[in-house]
């Protein structure tokens, strides 16, 4: 319930600014306080025909030049290599399919953030083949077997048994080899008819890449103490599986991959997660700037429901003139099909009428007298 | 077995190596062999190398027998009798010259003290580490590194004596300083290199201080009385030079005063200098647009068809003349031929170059500045005993740059000027600047080379003391007459009809895109649009078709290619650069139709 003095405030101001009065004043200067606080909000509110985009652009381009010369690696902390400083920046701002580097921030759950079982959460995590459970490989000459000898620590954290690496190879395999369980260990052989050596040595080489455990596409992990809590980082990127698993706080957990996010978690979180990454970069590099500016650009990455990268290919193909377009890269192609389907360009924009020398419409240049006849 | 090598290709095995490089080398140093091969053990491949290829950088060292220099102090007497000379010391064997890889199994000593029997030889001289230039600058040990490289390329860029025969000389571009002195602070380079008989710098007096805040970030002050008594003049010389080309068909370009028929004819006045054979007389005053050359070249495009035609036969002006912004006197008048038998005329200009605010001066410790203010003598600051400094330089210059050495020439260079005497300032050799500072205090003056002064303009006296010295200071060849550059109206470039660029061609100063960019971020539509209305033009457009219409102005009609006559058509303003896109779109196949409406 708002106060009383604050009614005619309601819709004209955010209803956090007006808690925030609500809360902090006393009874008696409510509506003093209130006048104040509203003029200012008005105040701070950008006026028509401010070229906010621009402004946006030279604010995130200016300190773009000075990290050019400064992408500091930070060498021998025990963090996975990231793409850092300018290259990240060009990256997010692509909206590149494929970035170099993917990682995970995983929060856990309680009890485990405070530091139980990081080490086995972590190694669940992780993308598992045989090769790494796995001890010796043995082949046996004269019979033409494989033994092998499991790694029964790797195979407890994981939750398995030589019972059910043997399910997982037979499925895998798909009968083209005979498994049995000798005790803690296994031993392959192969089925059908002719055999050689070398065949075996083939299949040795397949039991290695089967996948056994873990979630696929995670190659890495690192649990690290951030603060109070332990969280776990990783290279590579399934955001899907990771917040399928019980032990993962699915609110705050993250993915570098902003794709991967829209694509399972949507377009809002996309644009936050383009804002977050941005921020990072930049704040990173000790530098300085306000927040608005990268949210308008996530906001026109965004705003289509896709995400578009700041290239020729997404956001600049999608500008009304023909023009703006053609004076960013390849401008015989927009130029051509413009003119195939007769395209109109109403001159509406900025690039177009510095083009023609008219006036631009924006600021000084937006307002227009008419005059009665 | 050892394999041996020479100049990388296989010739044979020895058994002994150490008795084969030993014996390589003593037979050198006796003569027996080429002086310039090098020979070198490589343990690691178990090899010999003999290098006797050209292009290996080689320097010259002490040879040491059993800890001792062979270099003795007879040999430095006779030295400095001349009865022997450096090559007679490497034919001897007491100097060799060692490339990288015979170095490598040398072990080398820095000073005869740190002899030992292991070593094989022993350094010339500290010095010889630097280069020529480098070590000119004084106490060069005592600066920091990246100062001394700068130091040394400033140096390089002063004006000078540049050549004793400058008078004889066509050189481009060479400035001459009027009265070079020698400097008070010097080192060994600079005798060794007669430094003496074409110095490039002048003996000044420094005040390390800031005045008015006209010597900020690496700006200096100078004092006007200092300029006027011929401080830091110099001669700029530059050469007009034109060539009687010939052509094919027999024609050729003539060196004569234009006659007034020819295409292109200035204005009689701009010939006025010339004589009878179209060569300005020395010692003539010229401004810009003077000509100093009269030529006239053929007409460009000749048909086999036009050469008996009376048109052609006018010839079209090619003369020299001066360029936009430079003046000068006639120096010097040249005629020669030149390879092909061509006649060349060359004409020297000269211009005298008194330092003006915007000229770049130097110590010899890479601190550059330029000219911020020219202060009258009257208003400049003096010490208790009257003395004037000639540049006051700010003391913010020193701390970030730590050029030790600057302070240390200070000093020295005062104490030399006031004991009549030249101070050595020999990089890792310098006379210790306790002992000279021990000396200024004895001539009467405190020995951290402060003193007390007093404003110019008030009297009063500054509340600290200022360090005050000489110091030997260059004048840089970046002068801003050559380069001073502005332009409100001028030549335009015939395709785009945009302003022409560079100083040269009076150009624009281009606002390119981030310029654009700040104005729209600050909305100032309308100053953005006149800032780009250099090319603004005005061109009829067919309401119907939207295209361009041909203005005929000799019926002074107004008509359609397309669409005729009986259409309306009505003027448009716009950017000539983007009428000309509106032609290359019509190259390319697109109708670029243009909706008109009203602006109103």
């Amino acid at each position: 319930m708002v106060h009383q003095e604050l009614k005619e405030y309601v819709g004209k101001m955010p209803e956090s600014l007006l808690k925030e009065i609500e809360e902090t004043c006393p009874a008696a200067k409510i509506k003093k306080v209130a006048k104040l606080v509203f003029e200012e909000y008005e105040n701070s509110k950008i006026s028509a025909g401010e070229a906010v985009g621009l402004v946006s652009a030279e604010s995130i381009g200016e300190p773009g030049t000075q990290m050019t010369l400064n992408t500091f690696h930070f060498a021998g902390v025990a963090e996975m290599s990231v793409t850092k400083g300018l290259p990240r920046i060009i990256e997010i701002l692509d909206a590149r399919k494929n970035i170099s580097t993917q990682t995970m921030d995983i929060y856990l759950n309680s009890p485990y953030y405070k530091g139980k079982d990081v080490r086995t959460l972590a190694m669940q995590i992780k993308e598992t083949n045989m090769d790494s459970v796995v001890k010796e490989f043995s082949i046996n000459v004269v019979d033409l077997k494989i033994d092998l000898i499991l790694d029964t620590e790797k195979l407890t954290v994981l939750d398995l048994s030589s019972k059910k690496v043997q399910k997982i190879l037979e499925k895998a395999l798909d009968k083209t080899a005979l498994i049995e369980v000798k005790g803690e260990n296994l031993e392959v052989s192969l089925k059908g008819k002719e055999k050689d050596l070398n065949q075996l040595y083939k299949l040795k080489e397949k039991i290695k890449e089967i996948y056994v455990g873990g979630i696929k596409g995670i190659t890495q992990v690192l649990p690290v103490r951030r603060k109070e809590e332990y969280i776990i980082l990783t290279a590579g990127s399934n955001l899907r599986k990771v917040l399928d698993l019980e032990f993962v706080d699915g609110t705050r957990t993250t993915s570098n991959d902003i794709h991967e996010i829209k694509k399972i978690l949507g377009i809002e979180a996309a644009r936050q997660a383009v804002i977050e990454e941005l921020l990072q970069v930049v704040e990173t590099q000790g530098l300085n700037v306000d927040v608005r500016h990268l949210m308008l650009v996530a906001d026109t990455m965004c705003s289509s429901g896709e995400l578009k990268g700041i290239t020729r290919y997404g956001v600049v193909s999608e500008k009304a003139s023909v023009l703006a377009r053609a004076s960013f890269e390849t401008p015989i192609k927009h130029l051509i099909n413009a003119s195939i389907v007769g395209e109109i360009d109403y001159l509406n924009s900025v690039v177009e009428n510095v083009m023609l020398n008219q006036p631009v419409p924006l600021g000084t240049g937006m307002v227009r007298l008419i005059t009665k006849k | 077995m050892t394999e041996v090598y020479l100049n990388g290709s296989y010739v044979g095995d020895i058994d002994n190596k150490d008795q084969f490089v030993e014996n390589v080398k003593n037979e050198r140093r006796k003569g027996g062999i080429a002086e310039g091969m090098n020979v070198q053990y490589k343990k690691e491949l178990d090899r010999v190398e003999v290098h006797t290829s050209k292009g290996r950088d080689r320097r010259q060292v002490i040879v040491v027998k059993n800890g001792v220099p062979l270099l003795t102090e007879k040999h430095i007497k006779q030295l400095h009798k001349n009865e022997l000379t450096w090559q007679d010391l490497v034919n001897q064997g007491v100097i060799e010259y060692l490339d990288a890889a015979e170095e490598e199994n040398s072990l080398l000593a820095f000073y005869e003290q740190e002899l030992t029997p292991e070593h094989t030889h022993l350094e010339v001289s500290p010095l010889v580490m630097l280069g020529l230039i480098a070590a000119l600058v004084p106490y060069g040990n005592f600066t920091q590194s990246a100062r001394l490289s700068i130091g040394s390329k400033n140096q390089k860029q002063s004006t000078g004596l540049y050549a004793a025969n400058y008078l004889v000389r066509m050189d481009m571009d060479v400035n001459l300083l009027h009265t070079p002195q020698k400097p008070i602070v010097k080192t060994i380079i600079h005798d060794f290199s007669n430094y003496d008989q074409h110095p490039s710098g002048q003996n000044v007096i420094i005040a390390v201080m800031s005045y008015k805040g006209y010597n900020m970030e690496d700006s200096i002050i100078l004092n006007k009385g200092s300029i006027e008594r011929g401080f830091a003049r110099s001669t700029y010389y530059r050469p007009a030079i034109a060539e009687e080309l010939r052509y094919s068909g027999g024609l050729m370009d003539q060196i004569s005063v234009p006659d007034k028929e020819v295409k292109g004819y200035k204005s009689e006045r701009d010939y006025r200098f010339l004589e009878d054979d179209g060569i300005i007389y020395p010692e003539a005053q010229v401004k810009e647009d003077d000509v100093v050359i009269g030529k006239t070249s053929p007409p460009r495009f000749l048909s086999s068809l036009d050469e008996y035609s009376l048109a052609s036969n006018i010839r079209r002006e090619s003369s020299v003349s001066l360029k936009h912004g430079e003046e000068g006197v006639i120096d010097f008048v040249l005629l020669t031929d030149n390879e092909e038998g061509n006649k060349l005329v060359q004409v020297r200009i000269r211009d005298q170059r008194i330092p003006e605010i915007g000229d770049k001066f130097t110590s010899r410790h890479g601190q550059k500045g330029v000219i911020g203010l020219i202060v009258p003598e009257s208003d400049m600051p003096f010490t208790s005993k009257g003395v004037i400094p000639d540049i006051i330089f700010s003391p913010h210059s020193i701390p970030s740059r730590m050029t030790v050495s600057q302070l240390m020439e200070l000093i020295g260079a005062k104490t030399g000027a006031l004991a009549g005497r030249y101070v050595d300032s020999t990089t890792f050799n310098a006379e210790p600047v306790d002992k000279v500072k021990k000396e200024l205090l004895s001539l009467g003056f405190r020995d951290d080379g402060e003193e007390i002064m007093y404003n110019g303009i008030s009297g009063e006296r500054i509340a600290v003391r200022i360090f005050v010295g000489n110091m030997y200071y260059l004048k840089l060849r970046h002068m801003v007459a050559n380069k001073i550059h502005a332009r409100a109206r001028g030549p335009i470039q015939l395709l785009t009809r945009q302003p022409t660029e560079g100083r040269a061609k009076e150009g624009g100063l281009r606002l390119g895109d981030m310029e654009k960019d700040t104005f729209v971020a600050h909305g100032t539509s309308l100053l953005l649009k006149e800032r780009f209305d250099s090319d603004k033009t005005t061109v009829p457009v067919c309401e119907s078709c939207g295209m361009i219409v041909i203005h005929d102005y000799i019926k002074d009609k107004r008509y359609c290619p397309v669409c005729g006559e009986n259409v309306e058509i009505n003027d448009v303003e716009m950017s000539y650069a983007f009428k000309l896109m509106l032609d290359e779109f019509k190259t390319l196949g697109i109708y670029p139709k243009l909706t008109l409406e009203n602006k109103y």
